[in-house]
């Protein structure tokens, strides 16, 4: 009984000790992390939307999706760039379901839908084969395609967009969620230019 | 065993990978290029003499019984404010390394040095021991991944180093490169070290 009690003890004070320092490192990190976050979603947003002077991280619109997980309802945020008051284009993200798991998408676009570069966010593709999405070769393509000048599928599904060889599923994802993507934007285009409210 | 030999064990004659085979898991996995390798290795090191320092300092406080619960305690610590400060200043490659920085926890090396070595010895000692077999760690990581990479991608840190011309062998960054590295230089270090002692 009492060495059980010892035991307790012991273990409680290390965590407790434990659990202070992450709580200080937690606070010490909590800036610089979110100032990091903020840096790479404008980044990405300048990667695909060069042309702006506001901040569009805090000019968005969240549009709701019924394709988010298991059919769920879903947030798809749409951020505004502005070149003085005028729309110079709308950035948002998609996400696709690629062969290692969950391709994250940034993709610009002008006021009118056309597609002003896109970069990958994030992917667990594997490194050779499908990663090769990531590179400007693929990601290029996309560049001035909007729904009514191009055919949505790769060539090997009978569309007109380059494939990648010894990878079919993860350029396809892409392909897919820029057309869901392309498609949401149209259906509630009027909604996101007109910006935030209030 | 002096501060030096204690430190140049861990490289050479008690390599954690080439010699004990351990941490083999994180080795397999992050060793795809060498800015990776060298990543995961500095963050294990630093773990490493983290964890090593703290258990050797409350070595004699903790019971028999729950150490292990203790060393984890302490070992994941270190990773969590790892995984902060990479989060904070070094976001590239925290992002790259991904789920193997938290994994650093269960990375068998770190638990193996605090229940072999530093729970037994002076803080002194236990330094020595957690730069040598963090370097020796490091070190091991560094030349796969540099082999990996060099093989698998025609570059080095990124660089292209191999002509044009040299098309990479794609299968030595994936999986299989892994253990086809990890087997033929685990051969010959055994070669090598049986050659010297015979």
């Amino acid at each position: 009984m009492r060495e059980i009690f010892k035991l307790t003890v012991v273990l409680t004070i290390i965590c407790s000790a434990a659990a202070t320092a992450l709580a200080l490192v937690y606070n010490l990190t909590k800036e610089p992390i979110a100032y990091q976050q903020r840096l790479k979603r404008l980044a990405a947003i300048r990667a695909v939307q060069p042309d702006y002077d506001n901040e569009p991280d805090k000019d968005f619109v969240d549009i709701k999706t019924n394709h988010g997980a298991k059919g769920n309802e879903g947030l798809t945020r749409f951020y505004i760039t502005k070149k003085g008051s005028a729309n110079t284009g709308v950035v948002f993200s998609v996400s696709a379901v690629g062969y290692g798991g969950p391709i994250g998408l940034m993709v610009g676009i002008n006021p009118e839908g056309t597609i002003s570069g896109i970069q990958i966010l994030n992917h667990t593709e594997t490194p050779g084969l499908g990663a090769k999405i990531t590179e400007e070769k693929f990601v290029h393509q996309f560049n001035s395609k909007n729904l009514s000048n191009t055919n949505w599928a790769l060539k090997k599904d009978g569309g007109e967009l380059d494939q990648i060889t010894g990878a079919t599923i993860s350029p396809r994802a892409v392909v897919n969620a820029l057309h869901r993507g392309l498609v949401l934007f149209r259906n509630n285009r009027e909604e996101i230019l007109k910006g935030k409210r209030g | 065993m002096g501060f030096f030999s204690e430190f140049i064990k861990g490289l050479w004659r008690e390599n954690p990978v080439f010699r004990i085979v351990l941490g083999i898991c994180p080795t397999l996995a992050v060793s795809t290029q060498l800015s990776n390798g060298l990543g995961m290795g500095l963050a294990a090191t630093f773990v490493l003499v983290g964890s090593n320092v703290f258990i050797s300092l409350i070595r004699n406080v903790i019971p028999d019984k729950i150490r292990i619960p203790a060393f984890i305690v302490v070992i994941s610590t270190f990773v969590t404010v790892v995984d902060l400060f990479m989060a904070a200043y070094t976001p590239a490659l925290h992002e790259r390394l991904g789920i193997f920085i938290p994994l650093i926890v269960v990375n068998c090396i770190i638990l193996g040095r605090a229940e072999a070595f530093a729970s037994k010895s002076t803080v002194w000692m236990s330094i020595a021991d957690a730069l040598g077999m963090g370097g020796g760690f490091t070190l091991a990581l560094t030349l796969i991944s540099s082999i990996r990479e060099l093989l698998g991608n025609g570059t080095l840190l990124g660089i292209h180093v191999f002509p044009a011309a040299y098309s990479p062998a794609v299968i030595m960054i994936l999986p299989p490169g892994a253990f086809l590295t990890i087997g033929i230089l685990l051969g010959l270090f055994n070669y090598l070290s049986n050659r010297k002692s015979p």
